[in-house]
């Protein structure tokens, strides 16, 4: 029997030569991630082992995101534990304030991971990485110190949903428009344990940018992981970022899977996603008048160059909204620099939006844009759970960087056709 | 592993961010991490939970983060057992490294009620609830999870040389 992509993935890390779903395998790790909130837990744990060093510096990452820079004096703690533990194990890859960005941002910029790896994260949205043709998952603070110490770590081999796209995304609907669909199609367990495998034709029109968000959000769905199929658009970005040789794992043709669903690209509308699930997507023939105080845009999910971009082209010399606040958070220092050089800050700014460091901040309700009792957001981020930016009574409501912008100016949520 | 309790109940889609919301991570202590506990999603948990209670809820109890926070929240609050549905896959992959018992038992879930009294026999997987009499099967906790559970987690294990 033939085996999908993530299933060859964890095969060749297993020193197997094939796996099949449901089967229990200890898997060699090209990486191994933690932030500055999951990592303080990692180290409590890998100091319980009596290890000395950890199994490679150079396949061991922190990147201080979440709470940095340091938002409390608690959040300062941690981010010293980690820089004291990074500094005593030698580990090559620590990003503090000045280095860092946005953790999955950061990682493919960097050139760290690349297609073929097998990478574990302690933070849920490791699963961004499947777009460079990875294997990568969120895993926990402990699976996080097993990795450190030994470099391995066990998974039960998923089965997978297969999407194939065709067609070409319309102007101003991206690739989060696509994942926001798609969970609104299957569900926020639609996937739960298992792969989501991406193919067909229409990933050539894909940009790297849109691959890497809707792979982020496969969580989302609670897939294990979310994958892409690697072909030149990939391949010319790893060798734009990294000296490691990609390799490159295609499914079989007899591989199995539990279900195949077909997505048309063209047909895909500017979807939000209202409180308090991703899965409650909607188009706008089915929102109505929602005002809104305040919007983000940045994150894992969409902080990107690209997503300034297309920010920026639907701000530009248009204001924002009175009563909003428009946060943009660039999601690496060199998105930021690019943002600035593009013109792209100028724009921002003279809209009467602020652009900040790169900080995970307000996606998690940690800092940078905390919502009050009864507000409301537009946020391009990935969760919109109770709570999440704020106030238990505050409302997120997940869109795009195109839908986001627009609603910054109108102070409602609004389609980008609304105002261009 | 044999589990006795009263039952906190709960619906769908628990996810972390209610379990224990991020402005409290902060910090790794595991006694204030606790004292926050489902605060988001139900304010009177915390003074209400005993020890050995058991929480039950619906699908993908978990859905969320990595933070590996949640279940040592849920696990330093004195819950003894939880029983979902379904759980989400980090949250499982969790909860069994720190030592929470864990267990899917759709058909128990849709019959226990809030406040029943619950004797969970883990070694032979059956679920019985005191309160209205009925048994329930679920798969047994296989070995190496109750030994991971009676250490008090997944690296007490590999440190005390039980697992290998």
């Amino acid at each position: 029997m033939g085996m999908t992509m993530t299933q060859k993935i964890l095969a060749s890390h297993a020193g197997l030569e094939s796996v099949k779903s449901g089967q229990l395998i200890l898997v060699n790790l090209d990486l191994v991630l933690g932030n500055d909130i999951t990592s303080p837990v990692a180290i409590r744990e890998f100091n319980k082992l009596g290890k000395d060093c950890v199994f490679d510096k150079d396949k061991v990452t922190m990147v201080m995101d979440h709470f940095a820079p340091n938002k409390d004096i608690k959040a300062a703690e941690q981010c010293k534990m980690c820089r004291e533990f990074c500094d005593e194990k030698e580990v090559t890859n620590f990003y503090d304030v000045g280095q860092m960005g946005i953790e999955h941002a950061l990682l493919p910029e960097k050139g760290l991971v690349v297609a073929g790896d097998t990478v574990i994260g302690a933070d849920s949205h490791t699963c961004t990485y499947g777009a460079l043709g990875a294997f990568s998952t969120g895993v926990g603070s402990t699976d996080m110190a097993c990795g450190m110490a030994i470099g391995k770590a066990w998974f039960k081999v998923p089965s997978a949903i297969k999407f194939v796209l065709k067609g070409k995304l319309n102007k101003y609907v991206s690739g989060k428009d696509v994942i926001l669909h798609i969970i609104g199609k299957i569900g926020v367990d639609g996937a739960l344990y298992r792969s989501m495998e991406f193919t067909g034709e229409g990933l050539a029109s894909l940009s790297m940018s849109d691959r890497l968000c809707i792979a982020n959000m496969a969580i989302e769905a609670g897939a294990k992981n979310g994958i892409f199929e690697v072909d030149d658009i990939t391949l010319d970005y790893i060798k734009e970022h990294s000296t490691k040789e990609p390799k490159i794992f295609k499914a079989d043709d007899d591989a199995e899977y539990d279900e195949v669903i077909e997505i048309n690209l063209s047909e895909i509308k500017s979807t939000v996603a209202f409180p308090h699930l991703p899965e409650n997507a909607r188009t706008f023939d089915e929102i109505g008048d929602i005002k809104i105080d305040q919007v983000v845009i940045g994150s894992c999910t969409n902080g990107r160059l690209e997503d300034l971009i297309a920010s920026a082209e639907i701000m530009k010399g248009k204001k924002v909204a009175k009563g909003v606040r428009a946060i943009i958070i660039p999601a690496t220092q060199e998105i930021y620099l690019k943002a600035m050089e593009m013109g792209l800050l100028k724009i921002f700014i003279e809209s009467g939006a602020v652009v900040s460091t790169p900080t995970c901040g307000p996606c998690l309700g940690g800092h940078m844009g905390i919502l009050a009792k009864g507000e409301r957001a537009v946020a391009t981020t990935n969760r919109n759970f109770v709570g999440r930016m704020g106030h238990p009574e505050s409302e997120v409501y997940l869109a795009s960087p195109e839908v986001a912008a627009a609603s910054a100016i109108t102070g409602k949520i609004s389609s980008p056709e609304e105002v261009m | 592993m044999k589990y006795t309790g009263s039952v906190i109940k709960y619906g769908d889609n628990v996810d972390t961010d209610v379990i224990i919301p991020a402005r409290y991570l902060n910090t790794i202590d595991k006694k204030e991490l606790a004292s926050h506990c489902m605060e988001d999603l139900d304010t009177t948990f915390v003074s209400r939970v005993k020890n050995g209670d058991i929480m039950v809820a619906g699908q993908n109890f978990g859905c969320g983060s990595s933070r590996e926070h949640a279940p040592i929240a849920i696990k330093e609050s004195g819950i003894s057992l939880v029983i979902a549905k379904s759980f989400a896959r980090i949250f499982y992959r969790n909860s069994i490294n720190i030592g929470l018992g864990i267990v899917e038992c759709p058909e128990a879930v849709d019959e226990i009620s809030e406040g029943d009294v619950i004797e969970a026999d883990m070694d032979n997987g059956i679920i019985y609830n005191k309160t209205t009499g009925k048994e329930y099967k679920t798969a047994p906790f296989p070995e190496f999870v109750q030994k991971i559970i009676e250490n008090g987690g997944l690296i007490n294990s590999i440190a005390e040389g039980i697992i290998k």
